[in-house]
């Protein structure tokens, strides 16, 4: 059974650590990365062309990381695949016992480095997490019966940080309904949205990892809170990284104190670090905010 | 509406180089309103293409350019005209260009490039509304379209990408989803949007569509 899945429904706080595939065939800083956490996390992350920008799919990169141990998250999104695709692609991560997808409707196309491209959208979030459904019941979207079956444990995204919120957990229903069983949310720095969003999602069957981004710069902060959607920085933690001497440590402090945080306040179940291409601080965050045991994660 | 706008001039020329002695037509419904090719363009374009050296046969502003039948009838009588000219340039939509095309045995060029389908906020401003989807999805989204105003047409709720209310994809442009919640609210049906809506029919749209009433 999946490692996320087990340790999730044993109520334990889970760590998955988000990797973007490179662009090119050189895979060595990915391994590099993928070796120095690999133990500590319950699952890597891997993306679906991230931001819309071409690089190596998620499955190839996957497989790869499972290779080496890791306990792979493909992400899929419903951008550049149709439904044909993305079933095909769902069961071939199923051939190489892929067992956790994160379903996501995906960044269009006009705001990565292919703009020209056509998008698809063929089947949006929620219909992928059906079509994940469908497959692990045996069966293809066209009622077709499969030989050999998937068994995937499904995920998706929130962005607490939207207004209205209530919007966005109004669609977390329908993703739980479709089959989501945990939810990453996009980056959290003020912990009082996530209390607000703890409060109205309590309804809600689903396990919920807190989305975490490691600062480098005050410069990077502002950026994010200005142009990411879904990300806002309080001024407090952007003067902070101002004022630090050490910019990529003051950083990974910041993203340590947030997660003890949100784990002593109970506002998630876990959390989803982000670390944009600095995966090897991934150990540093999680020793800082105590998350890092001996025996490692199993 | 069926938006169109002029094409660049010189595209316009390059089609005509080796044609001598053009008809011009126009459309009396969405190009006359979108100032493409009603009249006014019809007799702007016949100086232009005078300046450029070319004989102008005949104009005339069909009414309307996309109906086969009547077009065929309009044009008979520019029978001689058309005998004795190089080329046809139609100012209609693509869809009143390919009607002329049809009827009419000698080369037919377009000047304008069709948009969309749309609003008239104004003379001169126009808004992508329908994407003649097959299956209006209005009954349900407060009047809002779904398919049309979120460039991912999203059935089943907003994706994360909206800032500040705006679209990522242009941040000029609302969330149409954001917009959608807030109409049904409003009206006190976000029951509409709770169901999940299965993935879209997509046969609906093969192309090319027929439609037969007889």
């Amino acid at each position: 059974m999946s490692l996320l899945k087990k340790t999730l429904e044993r109520e334990e706080f889970a760590i998955t650590a988000e990797m973007a595939p490179p662009k090119g065939t050189d895979f060595s800083h990915l391994l590099d990365c993928a070796r120095k956490i690999k133990g500590k996390v319950h699952g890597v992350n891997v993306t679906d062309f991230q931001s819309s920008v071409m690089r190596v799919s998620s499955l190839a990169t996957c497989k790869i990381l499972k290779e080496e141990g890791l306990e792979p998250v493909l992400q899929i999104t419903g951008r550049d695949r149709n439904r044909i695709a993305i079933q095909g692609e769902l069961l071939s991560a199923g051939v190489f016992e892929i067992e956790n997808v994160l379903a996501l409707t995906g960044d269009h196309s006009v705001v990565g480095d292919h703009p020209e491209s056509r998008a698809v959208y063929d089947l949006d979030s929620v219909g992928i997490l059906q079509t994940i459904t469908t497959l692990n019941g045996g069966k293809d979207m066209s009622g077709n019966d499969l030989k050999g079956t998937p068994e995937f444990f499904m995920g998706a995204c929130v962005t607490p940080e939207y207004d209205p919120m209530d919007l966005q957990i109004l669609k977390m229903e329908k993703k739980v309904q479709a089959g989501a069983r945990y939810f990453q949310t996009q980056a959290i720095y003020d912990i009082e949205t996530m209390k607000e969003f703890k409060e109205k999602s309590k309804h809600i069957d689903a396990k919920v990892l807190a989305g975490i981004i490691p600062l480098k710069s005050a410069g990077m902060a502002k950026f994010m809170s200005k142009n990411v959607p879904g990300i806002n920085v309080p001024d407090e933690i952007i003067e902070r990284m101002k004022n630090a001497d050490d910019k990529v440590e003051e950083g990974i402090k910041i993203a340590a104190e947030c997660i003890k945080e949100l784990r002593e306040e109970n506002l998630c179940d876990g959390v989803h670090i982000m670390a944009i291409g600095a995966e090897e601080n991934i150990p540093k965050i999680l020793e800082e905010a105590e998350l890092l045991t001996a025996e490692g994660v199993s | 509406m069926i938006i169109s706008e002029k094409k660049p001039v010189e595209e316009v020329v390059g089609f005509l180089k080796d044609s001598k002695k053009i008809i011009i037509t126009g459309c009396s419904l969405c190009a006359t309103t979108c100032k493409t090719g009603g009249e006014d363009e019809i007799i702007e374009m016949k100086k232009l293409l005078e300046n450029e050296g070319k004989e102008v046969l005949a104009t005339k502003v069909l009414d309307p350019s996309c109906n086969y039948l009547k077009t065929r009838k309009d044009l008979k009588k520019l029978k001689k005209e058309i005998k004795e000219a190089d080329a046809i340039l139609s100012l209609a939509c693509g869809d009143g260009v390919q009607t002329v095309a049809k009827v009419a045995k000698v080369p037919v060029y377009p000047g304008t490039n069709t948009m969309f389908i749309g609003e008239i906020e104004r003379v001169g401003k126009y808004e992508e509304a329908c994407k003649a989807c097959g299956e209006c999805q209005l009954g349900w989204s407060g009047g809002i379209c779904p398919i049309t105003k979120c460039p991912k047409g999203l059935i089943n709720g907003p994706c994360g990408g909206a800032k500040d209310k705006k679209c990522e994809v242009d941040s000029d442009n609302d969330c149409a989803w954001i917009k959608i919640y807030e109409k049904l609210k409003e009206e006190d049906k976000l029951d509409n949007i709770k169901e999940i809506k299965p993935p879209r029919n997509f046969r609906k749209e093969l192309h090319p569509s027929k439609l037969n009433l007889r």
